[in-house]
């Protein structure tokens, strides 16, 4: 007996509401980037400069009491957080405070650290600083600059090797879905206001190399049947490979996230914001490979015929006029 | 049909079993690194019977690479320096004023009087009272023009100094290719220095790199915080030794040309008035230890070397009866009056220090100055129990993750599962393996890179499995489907896995330090999982099937 996630024979097809789900895709673009135009993004001290300090006491965090003891250091934009984590005893209360960064210093000057750790110390004897960052304003600058070319990078290399390996209508499909994979990506980390760190950008470019790859796989497929089913028009040939591929993509991203969620629950608050990027992007990758780029491929059409030159008609059109 | 040459077979096997070799040592972690820091200090002091014994913990035969733990698994200090290394012109321009002066001196009939304007942006600027003079006085400013010496040789013969000549003011700047050369040279003795201080601390295995143009990257593992590593690299520790020409509580006095304003560094509103340029400098110096000054109180002794030892006799024989200043970083240490002629080329500071102070300046004298005083951009400490604690959250959730998959996979594909699941063990003893072989350093961001190879690495024999069951319902026979299977297979595996291997590259090209150490897991972790679907699990559905002969299969 075998576990069975996806029926062995499917015939679904993925294109009968493509109008809903390219709407449905649509608009939660749309709330995306509202979000992020109206909120922001909730930047690490890896973008924005500033210092973050980790506290762990035996006493349960008090952040109004926190606060009252770091407010006659008069460090400026103050937040504190109070993490948790089931692996915490009853006797590790982590707060993480962040400080803006100061006024004329790159990094943070021992002093801060010290005033902070003193006053902090002062209230609870117990608390002890776990970890603390500092990045100064001209290396967090430095710090988009690559994040942002690296992530463009990445999808400029991706449309082209696909571009060569493939038609280029296939590398826009799949371009589609990348940028609809970072942008929802981005969006979410907006509208929760998770804190964005250099870790995400990582987080990013494995999510565009994983819907990548669920992408290839697919379109590989339509590669293949285009050439057999010479007689099948687009809209079959695409749902038939879909199918044929569906019992893969679901294996695959089942056990990936299985091996995610793991890391979530069980892998510490440290990489949480990480995993949790990750998730939510295998999840939208997935969907986008299926709904996005086979649907962009569907609108913009294939050249049938792979062993002769086109012959300048409207591509996607010319099915049945190459049987010879 | 389905046959694979002996060569091959064995050529697979003899990977796999080099692969889970290199990786075996980080299974003993401890016990390795205790032997491997034995074998180095048996290296380096000689043999002892408890560092032998430490040394046999882990047989000398096997590999010994580690997979070493970054900042945030091990706990300690990360520091970016940047160096601005334009002050090092102006230091220079400073030097030359005296040259410049003495040469155009010895011109006088012909140049006037000659006086410095300024020092400003780098620049030499200095009037003549003749303007007639002026191609005099260029030619011979321009005779103290040295060669630039660079290894670069694009530079080869330029002069290191560039002169111009306007109505009475000469103005003098360092030449484009002696500035390249200076800060090559900034910063490899920046990069020299403060190897050197963090050695005389004796942490382990620090990191100190250069990154760009102008920054260092330090990290040392185990250091209890950044400040302390900023404390001992965040001092330029200039040692210099000038003749005291006044002293005033002014702190807007003007020091006059030539002459510099420094404060007391143990007397609020005590200010010297200093000649600019130093009798001696901690160039000269060969040796500096803490030690005790007459009455008792910690300080520090020195001793220059010979031309150090002479240019200081020298001056305490002409200058009996005045004080002279020591000096470091711009505040006074101390400001003795030299009571007769030093000779002997060593001396002793002595001032309000503590213990760990003299220690901590005989230290930062030994290992020699920075030349420029290094600007702190980037600071990270990390405490070595939060690292034991994300490790320990790191390895459960590999160990959860990986069991999670290992049941799905029989779940779902039965004897080819478990086949699967042998690969997957081995592609993750692989991913170790390379990782020591290579030196690389495993980061939290590179644990998250290993569990989602674990979750994709099965991706390729998914592929190759669903593709084998559709050749079974197309009615081929069971050697025929699997052939077929990872034959039709291979380019959307080989297309999928290289698409997500370019974003690994960009990633390490791009990325820094966390992110970096994802890219390496990521690009290393396709690059197993592809050896071990093509080859690993195809080895062994052969040797399965060469052994049972199955009329029919199950997928």
């Amino acid at each position: 007996m075998r576990l069975k996630l996806v029926p062995s024979e499917t015939n679904w097809d993925f294109f009968s509401r493509s109008k809903l789900w390219l709407g449905i895709s649509g608009a939660l673009i749309v709330v995306a980037f509202v979000s992020f135009l109206i909120q922001g993004l909730n930047f690490g001290i890896d973008f924005q400069g500033g210092t973050t300090v980790r506290t762990n006491a035996e006493a349960p965090v008090d952040i109004a009491a926190y606060r009252g003891a770091l407010d006659p250091l008069d460090l400026g934009d103050v937040s504190i957080t109070e993490v948790f984590d089931p692996q915490f005893g009853a006797d590790e209360n982590v707060a993480m405070i962040r400080i803006q960064a100061q006024e004329g210093e790159e990094a943070a000057s021992a002093d801060l650290v010290e005033n902070v750790t003193n006053a902090l110390q002062a209230l609870d004897p117990t608390l002890k600083i776990e970890a603390v960052e500092s990045v100064g304003p001209k290396v967090s600058g430095e710090l988009i600059q690559t994040a942002v070319i690296a992530v463009v990078l990445a999808i400029g290399a991706v449309l082209v090797y696909i571009w060569l390996r493939f038609e280029w209508q296939f590398a826009l499909g799949a371009v589609a879905a990348l940028v609809h994979d970072v942008v929802l990506t981005i969006g979410i980390f907006s509208e929760l206001q998770i804190r964005f760190d250099l870790a995400i950008i990582a987080a990013l470019l494995t999510i565009v190399g994983y819907s990548l790859n669920d992408t290839v796989v697919v379109f590989d497929r339509v590669r293949e049947n285009l050439r057999r089913y010479k007689q099948k028009d687009l809209k079959g040939v695409l749902n038939l490979s879909i199918n044929e591929t569906l019992s893969r993509t679901v294996m695959t991203s089942v056990t990936t996230l299985l091996a995610l969620i793991s890391l979530y629950v069980l892998g510490g608050d440290v990489i949480r914001g990480f995993v949790f990027a990750m998730i939510w992007g295998v999840i939208i990758g997935t969907y986008s490979s299926i709904f996005v780029a086979s649907t962009t491929l569907l609108i913009l059409g294939v050249k049938r015929d792979w062993s002769k030159p086109t012959d300048g008609g409207p591509a996607g059109t010319q099915f049945g006029t190459t049987e010879s | 049909m389905l046959q694979i040459d002996l060569w091959k077979r064995i050529l697979i096997w003899l990977t796999v079993a080099a692969g889970l070799l290199l990786a075996a040592p980080n299974g003993f972690y401890t016990r390795v690194e205790t032997a491997n820091d034995a074998r180095q200090a048996i290296e380096a002091a000689g043999e002892t019977p408890e560092r032998l014994a430490e040394a046999n913990g882990w047989p000398s035969f096997l590999p010994s690479g580690l997979v070493n733990l970054g900042l945030d698994l091990r706990g300690g200090a990360h520091l970016l320096a940047e160096l601005p290394l334009s002050d090092v012109y102006e230091k220079r321009m400073i030097a030359l004023w005296p040259e410049v002066r003495d040469a155009l001196r010895q011109e006088r009939a012909t140049v006037g009087t000659v006086r410095r304007q300024s020092i400003e942006l780098a620049e030499l600027k200095v009037q003549i009272s003749q303007p007639e003079g002026m191609e005099r006085a260029l030619q011979v400013v321009r005779a103290l023009a040295r060669p630039v010496s660079s290894t670069n040789l694009n530079t080869l013969g330029a002069n290191d100094i560039e002169v111009t000549g306007v109505g009475n003011t000469i103005t003098i700047s360092l030449s484009e290719a002696e500035r390249l050369a200076t800060d090559d040279r900034t910063m490899q003795q920046s990069l020299e220095i403060i190897r050197r201080r963090i050695d005389e601390v004796g942490t382990r295995e620090p990191t100190i790199q250069r990154q760009g143009d102008n920054r260092i990257l330090i990290q040392v593992p185990g250091l209890g915080s950044a400040a302390e590593l900023k404390s001992l690299i965040g001092t330029t520790a200039q040692l210099t030794f000038h003749s005291v020409e006044n002293v005033t509580s002014d702190a807007d006095a003007r020091p006059g040309v030539g002459n510099i304003l420094a404060p007391a560094i143990d007397e609020e509103g005590l200010f010297y008035v200093l000649d600019e340029n130093p009798v001696v400098t901690g160039e000269e110096l060969v040796d500096a230890q803490p030690a005790f000054d007459q009455n008792g109180g910690p300080a520090v002794n020195f001793r220059f070397n010979a031309s150090g030892g002479a240019k200081f006799g020298r001056y305490t024989a002409e200058n009996v009866g005045a004080p002279f200043a020591i000096v470091l970083d711009n505040e006074v240490i101390s400001a003795p009056r030299i009571n007769e002629a030093i000779l002997g080329g060593s001396g002793i500071i002595s001032g309000n220090f503590t213990l760990a102070e003299s220690t901590e300046l005989a230290v930062l004298l030994r290992a020699g100055a920075l030349p420029v005083e290094p600007e702190f951009v980037e600071e990270r400490t990390i405490g070595p129990e939060l690292g034991q604690d994300s490790i320990d959250a790191g390895r459960i959730a590999c160990i959860v993750a990986f069991i999670a998959v290992l049941v799905f996979m029989g779940l779902s594909y039965g004897m080819f599962g478990i086949f699967a699941n042998v690969a997957l063990i081995i592609n993750v003893g692989l991913i170790f393996g390379l990782l020591s072989l290579i030196g690389a350093t495993l980061t939290l961001p590179g644990i998250a890179g290993i569990v989602l190879t674990i979750g994709m690495a099965v991706d390729a024999n998914v592929l190759v499995f669903e593709r084998i069951r559709e050749e079974i319902k197309a009615g081929k026979g069971p050697a025929r489907a699997i052939e077929q299977g990872y034959e039709k297979a291979l380019s959307a595996i080989i297309d999928a896995n290289i698409t997500t291997f370019i974003t690994a590259v960009i990633l390490f090209v791009m990325g820094s330090g966390p992110v970096r150490g994802f890219s390496i897991t990521l690009g290393l972790g396709i690059i197993t999982s592809v050896f071990t679907a093509i080859y690993v699990t195809r080895l062994l559905l052969v040797m399965w099937f060469e052994r049972r002969r199955p009329k029919t299969i199950e997928v």
